[in-house]
């Protein structure tokens, strides 16, 4: 596959901020990429300067194979939606999707027809003569996206696209935009810092953390495969264990005994019938159950150490003070600075004795 | 339910509501009652006779040309002043935001007769104009040096804020989109600035009008030539003719009002449009 | 919007334009009053300063300022408070009077009370039976210069006191505190900046209004005139060194008001920005 975006050792402070520490990264055309990160983790600053909008101390980026470094913004070819829509408060809707194409002097005949089949893919065709004060958080995002799209952009770069939308209008967003972003077939990166949205949208994640990049793939590989502690902490719920190798199954851990336990990676069960080994399991003490809707959720004690799993409403409940058996699949730990995966070893002994 | 809803929660309406209506009443309503009253007595043929007497009629000419005139220069300066203060840092920059607000706190009889000397045929600057040919003081270029003193603060003041909370990423949005400095500051920044610059340049046109203290040295008060307004009036009361003067007062009365009228009126005119 | 360091000709350019239409408008007026008030020396500006008549205008303009600004205070706290606090019939109708004056020519404002308590006014017989002067005599002159300062305060308490919302009051008041109790210990706190702003701008404007009390003081040297009228008739007489010495003490004053203004709004600012 085509090479559409790359950055090269790319570094950039401000001040004595480290914005962009040895930033390397490719992406595919065609791909809708996420850039994930927690705040200040320097992936708004990577899109300003593939925008242009700010300019890397060092190192090159590359747009469709041509180095854009000392390419002004307005001519790389970028579509940009800004987290806020930054849309023109004194221009309508159509005036706004137009104006990238006035700038450019098409025909006004052009324009008319392009902005046409915009304000219809956006589903504001009745709305185009409106200002955008007039419209809601969610058609505002979608003009926004229009006007970025109709001077017919190489790459199309979102800055946090959801991040000021009330939850239930995001959702649909989300589906909506990753819909009508395959079918145009435009190469697109959006930032994000909710790993759900990422996860949701986006064909391959890239995961920044201190101005670099931790990881980059695609969602499910990011999810079984962290290869970093820092990804391994920041992808899913986790709960850190000061010692693992105290549990049944992990005595021969190398390295570090700090690990990472993920609720999946837990089975909590009331008693030896509701457990397929329970040779194999942990005993445990239920410290609090959080109902959360679909199911709930378990705090159990074992061995002095807190962890946290799922059970389904199915079950039998339990309660505070319970007696629990808890089986632990398998553990991330950190030798070495890298995340292994450590499967339990009672359990193959467990279904070899079977 | 009325009663509740009219009940107020916090305690001193009365107290508050009595001292505004008193003060009001005594220093505002009751005078401008009294002038409606003093005017409205003097009967239509009077009233006419004064204001479309040829004399009065220029006078409300000068004025009107001369604080349009002042006026659009503040708009002009006033705007670049804004600029300049909020976009750039530069050595001095907190001495000049400071010095905008001059025509404020000096007294504008101060004003006035150091302009007029600065302006005058033998003055610092007036020599080099009167040698040109231009006749800076006692001429309407002077009345319209001295409005732009006095109402110099207006439109820099009303711009200056709605500048600096302008969102950075409107004009980001602008530049990817291909379009130049001029091109976003015509078509994006501009339009942001027309109403604070409409409310400054108002402002500054209604001082103009009015103002007597640093125009009255300046002008030369020269009947049919450089006589304004208010000089006008004060010379009928100099004469002990109130009459005169009450029916040029209320004509100017009258036209500051139809001009804050008209400005308002489109100001509200475009926020029911635009929803801004 | 964030400023930046100027770095093409342009925006110097723009940066220069704007320095210079500030130092010829403003600054080249300061130090031309004070190179004329020193023009025939130290001794001669001196001796200006201490005439026994420019020493009553100057106790006669103090005498009108702080009246006009206790009596402004006071109406700017209460009317703010009445804006701001309560909803009643007619609120907007009351607070457009507020801006009443600025479109009102002081000229005019003055000839407002001459009509109400001069000659031709119906109370007149009665005032002077009883010996009441007010026009021609300082009431008027206090009145005139009240007329032209009452909406400074509340102009700057308004916003403010809008944008803090009335949580913080009723909360007190469901505390059952009294309404001055909550005035000073509630919403004084979070005003303080402003009102003194306010004070310092009305402060301004009051010392150095010429049109309005002009017209209503009849020029009676030592007793009814103020500085900038004394300035006038100096300037009349073509004892322009006095009137610059006289001046001199008034741009004295305006640039005490201009520093203490910045300073009061950088103490505010760093007031904001501690969360106070």
């Amino acid at each position: 596959m085509a090479i559409e975006v790359e950055l090269k050792h790319i570094h950039k402070n401000f001040g004595t901020f480290k914005a962009s520490d040895d930033v390397n990264l490719t992406v595919e055309k065609g791909k809708l990429i996420g850039l994930l990160g927690p705040s200040g983790s320097g992936k708004t600053t990577i899109l300003r300067m593939i925008a242009g909008l700010e300019h890397p101390d060092s190192g090159d980026i590359f747009i469709a194979g041509k180095r854009v470094n000392d390419l002004p913004a307005g001519r790389r070819g970028i579509g940009f939606v800004f987290q806020n829509y930054a849309l023109f408060r004194h221009m309508t809707v159509r005036e706004n999707i137009a104006f990238g194409l006035k700038v450019q002097k098409v025909p006004p005949k052009e324009i008319k027809a392009r902005v046409d089949k915009l304000v219809e893919l956006i589903g504001l065709a009745e709305f185009d003569g409106r200002y955008p004060q007039q419209l809601s958080g969610g058609q505002r995002q979608r003009v926004a996206f229009a006007r970025a799209l109709a001077p017919e952009p190489e790459l199309l770069l979102l800055d946090e696209p959801f991040a000021a939308i009330d939850a239930k209008v995001r959702k649909e967003l989300r589906q909506w935009l990753r819909a009508t972003i395959h079918q145009l077939g435009i190469t697109s990166i959006f930032v994000t810092h909710d790993q759900d949205e990422a996860v949701e949208v986006a064909d391959d994640i890239i995961i920044t953390n201190h101005g670099h990049v931790e990881q980059a793939g695609p969602p499910a590989a990011i999810y079984q495969h962290p290869e970093t502690p820092f990804v391994a902490d920041f992808i899913g719920e986790s709960v850190h264990v000061p010692d693992y190798t105290v549990f049944k199954g992990f005595s021969n851990g190398a390295g570090s005994h700090e690990g990472i336990l993920r609720p999946e990676f837990l089975e909590i069960a009331a008693d030896e019938e509701e457990i397929l080994m329970p040779l194999a399991a942990e005993q445990g003490t239920v410290k609090a159950v959080y109902f959360r809707g679909s199911n709930v959720q378990v705090a159990v004690e074992v061995k002095g150490q807190l962890l946290h799993g799922w059970r389904s409403l199915e079950k039998k409940p339990l309660h505070e003070g319970d007696k629990a058996l808890v089986l632990i699949h398998r553990v991330y730990s950190f030798a070495g600075g890298k995340t292994q995966i450590i499967e339990n070893s009672a359990k193959q002994e467990e279904s070899v004795v079977i | 339910m009325k009663s509740f809803s009219n009940k107020k929660v916090i305690p001193g309406y009365r107290f508050t509501c009595g001292i505004t209506f008193f003060y009001l009443s005594l220093i505002l309503l009751i005078p401008l009652a009294a002038f409606v009253l003093y005017t409205a007595g003097m009967g239509w043929e009077k009233f006419l006779a004064v204001v479309l007497d040829y004399r009065v009629f220029h006078a409300y000419y000068i004025s009107l040309l001369t604080a349009l005139a002042a006026a659009v220069i503040n708009g002009v300066f006033g705007l670049l002043l804004a600029w300049v203060l909020v976009r750039y840092d530069f050595f001095g920059k907190r001495l000049l935001d400071g010095l905008i607000d001059l025509p404020f706190a000096l007294p504008t009889a101060v004003a006035g007769i150091a302009l007029t000397t600065l302006y005058a045929e033998n003055g610092w600057l007036g020599q080099y104009l009167y040698a040109l040919g231009i006749p800076s003081a006692f001429s309407p270029l002077g009345i319209t040096l001295a409005m732009v003193f006095v109402g110099l603060p207006f439109v820099a003041r009303s711009v200056q804020p709605v500048l600096r909370d302008l969102d950075p990423q409107v004009e980001e949005a602008a530049a990817l989109l291909g379009a130049g400095d001029w091109l976003t500051f015509r078509r994006v920044i501009f339009p942001e600035l027309v109403s604070p610059l409409l409310t400054g340049f108002s402002l500054s046109f209604a001082r103009g009008v009015g103002e007597y203290g640093s125009v009255v040295f300046i002008a030369g008060n020269l009947p049919y030539e450089t006589e304004i307004a208010p000089l006008l009036i004060m010379a009928k009361l100099e004469q002990f003719d109130y009459q005169a003067a009450a029916a040029i007062a209320l004509v100017l009365l009258l036209l500051s009002f139809a001009i804050l009228l008209v400005i308002n009126g489109y100001q509200r005119y475009r926020v029911q449009k635009q929803g801004v | 919007m964030v400023a930046v360091k100027p770095h093409n000709f342009r925006q110097w350019g723009l940066i220069g334009l704007a320095a210079v239409f500030l130092l010829v408008m403003l600054v080249l007026p300061l130090i031309l009053v004070a190179s004329e008030a020193l023009a025939k020396g130290w001794q001669v500006y001196l001796d200006a300063l201490n005439e026994p008549f420019a020493r009553k205008a100057l106790f006669l303009t103090l005498e009108a300022t702080v009246a006009a600004v206790l009596g402004n205070t006071v109406f700017g706290l209460a009317s703010a408070w009445l804006l701001t606090k309560y909803d009643f019939r007619g609120k907007a109708f009351w607070s457009s009077l507020l801006d009443l004056p600025f479109a009102i020519s002081p000229v005019v404002a003055g000839l407002l009370f001459v009509i109400l308590f001069g000659r031709m006014s119906p109370i007149y017989p009665f005032l002077r039976a009883e010996h009441i002067a007010i026009i021609f005599a300082v009431p008027g002159i206090i009145l005139a210069t009240v007329f032209v300062t009452f909406p400074f305060i509340t102009r700057e308490l308004v916003p403010i006191m809008e944008a803090q919302g009335r949580s913080e009051e009723e909360a007190a008041a469901t505390m059952g505190a009294s309404g001055w109790t909550i005035f000073r210990r509630v919403t004084l706190p979070n005003i303080k900046w402003a009102l003194i702003y306010g004070v310092i701008l009305c402060t301004a404007r009051a010392l150095g209004e010429f049109g309005a009390v002009s017209v209503v003081s009849g020029h009676i040297r030592g007793k009814t005139n103020t500085l900038p009228l004394h300035i006038e008739i100096l300037y009349n007489e073509y004892n322009f060194t006095a009137a610059f010495a006289v001046a001199s003490i008034l741009v004295i004053l305006a640039v005490v008001i201009l520093i203490l203004r910045n300073l009061v709004e950088w103490r505010a600012k760093r007031g904001l920005r501690n969360g106070n």
